[in-house]
C-alpha cells in the first residue's frame, strides 16, 4: 500500500490544477468536491498507509519519482521519505484538512471567489504534504516556499481590501527574511557533505563534526533562521496576527495547526544537528521561552477574537521550540499534534461565531452566545479546556504538562525555562477563559444571524473529541504511563535525557501546572464576570503596558524604524538612479564645451584670421622648445 | 548548413515582410510569423535529434558551417553550433515569435519596417550566437543594434528618441572598444605564428603577456557588461526597456541582455582565462551590487516597465556573480538563469503592453483592484512575479540556487550578500501584485481580460516556465558539455599562467576538479 504514497500530495494537487484550469467555471458543488475529495482522498490513503505503518514504526518507506537537477554532484530528487515522524505529519495535514475543507464548504458558501478558494486551500495541503515528505532540502524548500505562497494568496484572499494585500505581502517578506537564512544553511550543508539528502547528512553528521563544532552551530543557527520565520518566533513573529486578515478556515489550517508548524518539523528534522550544536539548540529554547511569554501577554490585551487566537498560536509554537530546545523531540511533536486539533478548533469556532454575527470581530460586542449557539460553545469551551490544559480531562494537559516537567527535568533544562513555561501557562488560562466569558457568557451585544450547518458543526464536533480523547495515548508515570506517541517516532526521535536527580518530583509539577491554570480561570471569572468595574480600574491604571502588550511589544514599530522605512526612504529618494546623474554630468559637459567652441564660429574674419596666427604661433613655440 | 538557414530565413523573412507589406496590408505579420516559426521548429527539431550530443569530430559542436569570405584578412564565415548555442537559439526563436504575436495589434504605423527591424534584430542575435569568428561577430554585434535602434527610435513611447539615442551611444561605444580588443589580438596572433586570423579557434590558444591579456580582456569585458548590464553600466537599460514598445522591450530584455552572458562565457574566459580569474572576485562584487541595487530602485519605481527593467538589473547580478564563480554549478545556474529570465521577464513586459494596450498608461499608481475584472491576467502576473521573486518549481528558482550553491564556494560574503538579494526580489514583485491586482479597483473602463491571441502568448510561456522549474534537466544536459569543455580549458591553461604570476584560478572552484 506504500507504494500509494505519491498520490497523497498528487491529489490534492490534481484538485488544485483543475480548479485553477477550469477558472470558476465549475458549480460549487462540483468544486467543492474536487477540493474537498481530493483532500478526503489523500487523508483516506493516509490512514491505509497510517494502519500499515503502526504495525512496525521502525521501519521507513522510500519512493523516488524523478531527477530534479543534477549538476555535479549535487542532484536532488523528487523522491519522498516516510517515517513515522512524517507519518504523523501527513496524518494532522490530511486529516484536519479534509475536516477544514468541508468546514469551508458551508463557511465559503456565498463567497464569488469560491473555487479559487479550493485551489489555493489544495496546493496548500500540496505544498505542505511535500515539505514534511521530501527526502532532501531542496524538495522540502520547495514545499517550504510553496506554503509561503499559498499563506500569501490566502490571506490577501479578500483582495478588494487594500490592508489585506499588505497583511500578506508582510507575512511573505518576513517569511522570507527567514527563508534566506535557511537557504544558506543549505549552501553550507552542500558544502560539507557534497549532497543535500537529508538521512545522509543526518548519518554523515556526527561522524563529520564533534559536539559543539562551529560549522554545526552556524548551521543549525541558519536552519532556525528558518524555523522562527515560517513558525511565527521571535524575532520574526510579528507577521501572524496580520495574517488574520484571511478567512477564518484558512486561519485554522494554516496559520495555526499546519504550516506555522513547519519550523518544528523542520528542526525535529534536523535534531543530529541541533544535538550537534548544543548553543544553538540552547538558543531554540530562549526563543521559545521568550516567544511564549510576549505572546502570552500580547493576547490578553487583544478586542479581536482571532487575534488572540492568533497570539495563542504563537506562544504555543513557543512552547514547542522549548521543547525542542530541552531535547524533548516528542513531546514538541505531540504537543503539535494536540495543538492542531485544539487551535483547528478554536479557529473554526471562532469563525463560526464571527459568520453568524455578519462578520463582528470585537469580543466586546459578542457575549450570550451562550445558548444561542449550544453547539458551537460546548466545543468551543472544549478547545479553550484543551488550551488552557485543563487537568485530567483535556488532551492539552497531558501534551503541555509533558513540556513543563522536561523544561525542568530534562538534561538541558534548567529553571528559567520552566518558569517561563509555568507563567506561560498562567498566562494562556487566562486569556483563553477571557476570550470564553466575553464571546459566550454575559448579555448578548449583536443579533445572531442564521445559524451554523452540518457542515461547520461536524467538523467542530470531531475536533472536539480529538481534543479531549487525543491525550490519552500518551500518559505520564504518575497518572497511568502510557508512551503510545513518543513509542511510535521513537525510531526518528530519541527520548529525552533526564537530569539525574529531578525524578521525582513530576507530581508536584503536576500539582503546581494544575493549580495555576485552574487560578487563571478563577483570575478570568473574576475580572470579566464578577468585577469587570475592577478590570477596567486595572486596566486604566496601567494603560501603557497595555499598549505595549496591545501592540506586540512594540516590534512592529521596531522594525518600520529600522528596516522598512530606510528602504523605501532610500529606494524613493533614489528612484532617478544617482548613477544615472553621472552620465548626464558628461552630457552637459560636453554639451557646454561645445557651446565654447560654437562661439569660435561666429563669421567675423579678423577672428580667424587672429585664431590663426594664435594657432601658428603656439604650434611654432611648442616645436621650438621639443628641439 | 542548416545554421546559414536560420540566418537567411530570418534576414530573407524581414526583407520580404517590408516588401509584401507593400501588397497587402498586414501581410508582412504573417510573413514574420512564418519566419520564426519556421526557425523556432528547425531548431527544436536539432535539439530532439541532438539529445547525447551528436558531436562534430569528438568536440561539443554539434553543427557548423564554414565559408571563405574575405581571406585576405583571414575572415571567413565561420558558424558553429553546440549545446550553449542551441540553447540560446531556442530562446531566441521562441520570444521572437512571441514578439511577432505581441506586435499583431499593437504596431499599426509602418508595419513593413517594422517587421523588417524585427526580423532583422534576430537575426543579429542569432549570428551571434552562432558565428565563431571574431569579425563576423563584431558584424552581427552591429546587426543587432541598429534595428533596435530603429524599434524604440521609431515605434516607441513619448520619450523614444532619446532612450534610442542612449541605447546606441553606451553600446556602440562599449562595442567599439571590443573591436579594438579583436583587432589587437587578431595582430598579436597573427605576429605570433604568422597566420593572421579572425577565427575563434586559432585565436583560442593565442600566447599573450599579462598586460596585453589585461587590455584585451577590458576591452572584450566592455562590451558585455554593459549589454548584460552590469551597475553602473546599466543607466541605458531602464530607458530602453519603458520606452521601447512590447516586442522590443521583450526582446533587449529577454535576448539582448543574454549576448552580454553569453559573450562572457564564450569569449572573456576562454580567450583571457586567466585575467578573467584576476578580475573575478571584483567581477562578483559587481555582480552582487548589481543585484542589490537593481532590487531596491526595483521597488520605487511607478513605471511598470522601468519597475522591470530594474529587476532585470538584479537578475543579470547573478549571471555576473555566476559566471566569475568559475564551476560547473554556478554556470549551468547561469545559463538557466539567461533562459528563465528571459521568458519571466519577457512575460513581465507583455504583461506591461497588454495593460497599457487597455488603459494606455504605465503608471501602477493609476492601477489598481484589476484581479476581479482580469481574472486571468491576474493569475499570469501572478505566476511571472512568482518567478522573478525566485518561488520553486519554476524556472528562475533552478537558476538562482544553482548559481547561489556555486558562488558560495567562490565567496560565502558575496553569496550571502546575493542571497539578500532574494528577499528585495520579495519585495518588488509583490509590489506588482499590490499595486495593480489588490485593492479597491482604480478604472473599470477598457478593462477586458485576456483576449484568446494573448493567451496564446502566455499559455507556452507559463508551461516553459513550469517545466524548467520541475525537469530542468534536459536543459542542463544540452549545456554541460561546452560548460565543463570551457572550464576545463580555463583551468588547464592557468596552470600554465602567462608571464611570472601564480595562477590563481587553481584555487577556486574546487568542486570541480
Amino acid at each position: 500500500m506504500e507504494a500509494l504514497l505519491w498520490l497523497i500530495p498528487a491529489l490534492p494537487l490534481a484538485g488544485a490544477v483543475i480548479l485553477i484550469v477550469t477558472a470558476g467555471k465549475l458549480s460549487r458543488n462540483l468544486s467543492a468536491l474536487v477540493g474537498a475529495g481530493s483532500v478526503g482522498l489523500a487523508a483516506l490513503i493516509t490512514l491505509i498507509i497510517g494502519f500499515g505503518f503502526i504495525a512496525d514504526p521502525a521501519h521507513t518507506f522510500h519512493q523516488t519519482l524523478w531527477t530534479w537537477i543534477n549538476v555535479d554532484g549535487f542532484k536532488p530528487t523528487f523522491a519522498f521519505h516516510l517515517d513515522a515522524l512524517s507519518m504523523v505529519f501527513i496524518f494532522v495535514i490530511t486529516f484536519v484538512g479534509f475536516l477544514i475543507h468541508l468546514y469551508s464548504i458551508e463557511f465559503m458558501h456565498d463567497d464569488e471567489g469560491f473555487s479559487r478558494f479550493f485551489a489555493y486551500l489544495n496546493l496548500f495541503v500540496c505544498s505542505m504534504l511535500i515539505l514534511v515528505l521530501a527526502d532532501n532540502l531542496v524538495l522540502m524548500y520547495l514545499g517550504w516556499e510553496g506554503v509561503g505562497l499559498c499563506s500569501y494568496l490566502l490571506i490577501g484572499f479578500w483582495y478588494q481590501e487594500e490592508k489585506n494585500g499588505y497583511a500578506a505581502r508582510k507575512a511573505f517578506i518576513i517569511t522570507r527574511v527567514g527563508d534566506t537564512a535557511m537557504a544558506i544553511g543549505l549552501f553550507m550543508l552542500f558544502q560539507h557533505f557534497g549532497t543535500l539528502n537529508i538521512q545522509n547528512i543526518l548519518t554523515q553528521a556526527p561522524q563529520t563534526w564533534t559536539i559543539g563544532s562551529e560549522t554545526a552551530t552556524a548551521i543549525a543557527l541558519l536552519l532556525l533562521g528558518g524555523a522562527v520565520g515560517k513558525s511565527a518566533q521571535l524575532p520574526l513573529q510579528t507577521w501572524l496576527p496580520d495574517a488574520m486578515a484571511g478567512p477564518s478556515p484558512v486561519s485554522a489550517l494554516i496559520h495555526a495547526a499546519t504550516m506555522v508548524t513547519a519550523g518544528v518539523y523542520l528542526i525535529a528534522r534536523t535534531h543530529v544537528i541541533f544535538e550537534l550544536a548544543p548553543v544553538a539548540q540552547q538558543w531554540v529554547g530562549i526563543i521559545g521561552a521568550v516567544t511564549l511569554l510576549i505572546a502570552g501577554f500580547s493576547a490578553l490585551t487583544q478586542f479581536d477574537l482571532k487575534r488572540v487566537l492568533a497570539y495563542s498560536t504563537i506562544s504555543q509554537i513557543g512552547y514547542m521550540f522549548l521543547a525542542l530546545g530541552v531535547g524533548a523531540w516528542s513531546s514538541a511533536i505531540f504537543h503539535f499534534m494536540i495543538h492542531a486539533f485544539f487551535k483547528a478548533l478554536l479557529f473554526l469556532g471562532a469563525g463560526a461565531v464571527i459568520l453568524v454575527l455578519h462578520h463582528e470581530h470585537d469580543m466586546f460586542k459578542m457575549g450570550g452566545l451562550k445558548n444561542r449557539l449550544p453547539v458551537i460553545y460546548w466545543t468551543f469551551l472544549i478547545g479553550s479546556a484543551s488550551l488552557a490544559a485543563l487537568p485530567f480531562v483535556t488532551a492539552g494537559f497531558y501534551s503541555k504538562d509533558q513540556i513543563l516537567w522536561l523544561a525542568w527535568a530534562g538534561e538541558k533544562g534548567n529553571l528559567w525555562f520552566f518558569l517561563a513555561a509555568l507563567i506561560g501557562a498562567f498566562v494562556t488560562s487566562i486569556y483563553t477563559f477571557r476570550m470564553v466569558f466575553l464571546t459566550f457568557f454575559g448579555e448578548e451585544k449583536t443579533h445572531v444571524g442564521h445559524h451554523a450547518g452540518k457542515l461547520i458543526t461536524i467538523p467542530l464536533i470531531v475536533l472536539a473529541v480529538l481534543s479531549l480523547v487525543g491525550g490519552f495515548i500518551e500518559l505520564p508515570h504518575t497518572l497511568g504511563h502510557v508512551e503510545l506517541f513518543s513509542g511510535f517516532v521513537k525510531p526518528v526521535l530519541p527520548a529525552v535525557e533526564m537530569r539525574p536527580g529531578a525524578e521525582s518530583g513530576e507530581w508536584i509539577i503536576q500539582l503546581t501546572a494544575a493549580t495555576l491554570c485552574l487560578a487563571g480561570i478563577y483570575v478570568a471569572y473574576y475580572f470579566y464576570m464578577k468585577r469587570p468595574d475592577l478590570r477596567r480600574e486595572l486596566k486604566s491604571s496601567m494603560i501603557v503596558t497595555n499598549r505595549f502588550w496591545f501592540s506586540g511589544w512594540g516590534f512592529d514599530a521596531l522594525y518600520d524604524t529600522l528596516f522598512v522605512k530606510p528602504f523605501v526612504y532610500l529606494s524613493t529618494r533614489n528612484k532617478d538612479d544617482a548613477v544615472d546623474r553621472i552620465y548626464e554630468g558628461i552630457v552637459s559637459g560636453l554639451n557646454r564645451v561645445h557651446n565654447v567652441f560654437a562661439q569660435t564660429q561666429n563669421g567675423v574674419m579678423r577672428w580667424y584670421i587672429m585664431g590663426i596666427v594664435i594657432g601658428a604661433i603656439f604650434v611654432l613655440s611648442i616645436g621650438l622648445i621639443l628641439t | 548548413m542548416i545554421l546559414i538557414w536560420f540566418i537567411i530565413i530570418l534576414m530573407g523573412g524581414g526583407i520580404l515582410a517590408w516588401i509584401a507589406e507593400q501588397w497587402q496590408a498586414g501581410l508582412s505579420r504573417w510573413v514574420s510569423l512564418a519566419a520564426t516559426l519556421i526557425n523556432f521548429v528547425l531548431a527544436t527539431v536539432l535539439w530532439i535529434q541532438s539529445p547525447g550530443q551528436v558531436t562534430v569530430a569528438g568536440s561539443s559542436w554539434i553543427s557548423t558551417f564554414t565559408a571563405q569570405w574575405i581571406p585576405s584578412f583571414g575572415v571567413s564565415f565561420n558558424l558553429a553550433l553546440d549545446g550553449l548555442s542551441l540553447l540560446l537559439l531556442l530562446l531566441t526563436f521562441f520570444l521572437g515569435l512571441l514578439a511577432v504575436l505581441t506586435s499583431w495589434n499593437e504596431i499599426q504605423y509602418r508595419c513593413g519596417f517594422y517587421y523588417f527591424n524585427l526580423l532583422w534584430v534576430l537575426a543579429g542575435i542569432t549570428g551571434v550566437f552562432l558565428t565563431m569568428d571574431l569579425f563576423l561577430f563584431y558584424f552581427f554585434w552591429e546587426v543587432m543594434l541598429i534595428p533596435m535602434y530603429f524599434l524604440i527610435g521609431i515605434w516607441g513611447h513619448e520619450n523614444k528618441t532619446y532612450a534610442a539615442y542612449k541605447f546606441f551611444i553606451f553600446t556602440q561605444a562599449s562595442g567599439l572598444l571590443m573591436l579594438l580588443a579583436i583587432l589587437g589580438l587578431y595582430f598579436i596572433h597573427g605576429s605570433n605564428t604568422g597566420n593572421y586570423t579572425f577565427s575563434y579557434f586559432d585565436l583560442l590558444g593565442t600566447a599573450l603577456t599579462l598586460e596585453a591579456s589585461r587590455l584585451l580582456m577590458l576591452g572584450f569585458l566592455a562590451a558585455f557588461i554593459v549589454k548584460l548590464p552590469v551597475v553602473p553600466f546599466h543607466t541605458w537599460l531602464p530607458d530602453a526597456h519603458s520606452q521601447a514598445p512590447t516586442a522590443g522591450s521583450l526582446i533587449l530584455a529577454g535576448l539582448l541582455l543574454k549576448t552580454g552572458a553569453y559573450g562572457l562565457i564564450r569569449f572573456v574566459v576562454p580567450l583571457f582565462p586567466h585575467s578573467a580569474a584576476e578580475i573575478a572576485p571584483w567581477a562578483m562584487l559587481f555582480g552582487v551590487i548589481g543585484i542589490l541595487y537593481g532590487a531596491v530602485l526595483a521597488f520605487s519605481q511607478t513605471d511598470f516597465k522601468r519597475l522591470v527593467a530594474y529587476t532585470s538589473v538584479s537578475h543579470m547580478g547573478f549571471v555576473m556573480l555566476g559566471v566569475f564563480a568559475f564551476n560547473a554549478l554556478a554556470w549551468q545556474g547561469v545559463v538557466m538563469q539567461m533562459i528563465t529570465h528571459g521568458v519571466s521577464t519577457g512575460a513581465l513586459f507583455i504583461l506591461a503592453g497588454t495593460l497599457y494596450e487597455r488603459i494606455h498608461t504605465r503608471d501602477i499608481l493609476r492601477m489598481g483592484g484589476f484581479w476581479a475584472k482580469m481574472p486571468y491576467m491576474a493569475v499570469i502576473a501572478l505566476i511571472f512575479a512568482m518567478a522573478s521573486l525566485g518561488l520553486p518549481g519554476l524556472g528562475n528558482f533552478v537558476a538562482e540556487f544553482l548559481t547561489l550553491i556555486g558562488s558560495w564556494h567562490a565567496s560565502r560574503v558575496l553569496t550571502v550578500l546575493a542571497a539578500i538579494g532574494l528577499v528585495g526580489a520579495t519585495a518588488y514583485s509583490l509590489r506588482i501584485m499590490q499595486k495593480i491586482f489588490y485593492g479597491g479597483i482604480a478604472e473599470t473602463h477598457g478593462l477586458t481580460d485576456l483576449s484568446r491571441r494573448e493567451k496564446l502568448i502566455f499559455l507556452p510561456m507559463v508551461i516553459v516556465i513550469i517545466w524548467l522549474g520541475v525537469f530542468p534537466q534536459p536543459v542542463i544536459d544540452t549545456a554541460k558539455q561546452t560548460l565543463t569543455g570551457v572550464l576545463e580549458q580555463a583551468h588547464v591553461r592557468n596552470a600554465s599562467p602567462p608571464a611570472t604570476e601564480k595562477p590563481i584560478l587553481s584555487a577556486k572552484g574546487g568542486i570541480h576538479e
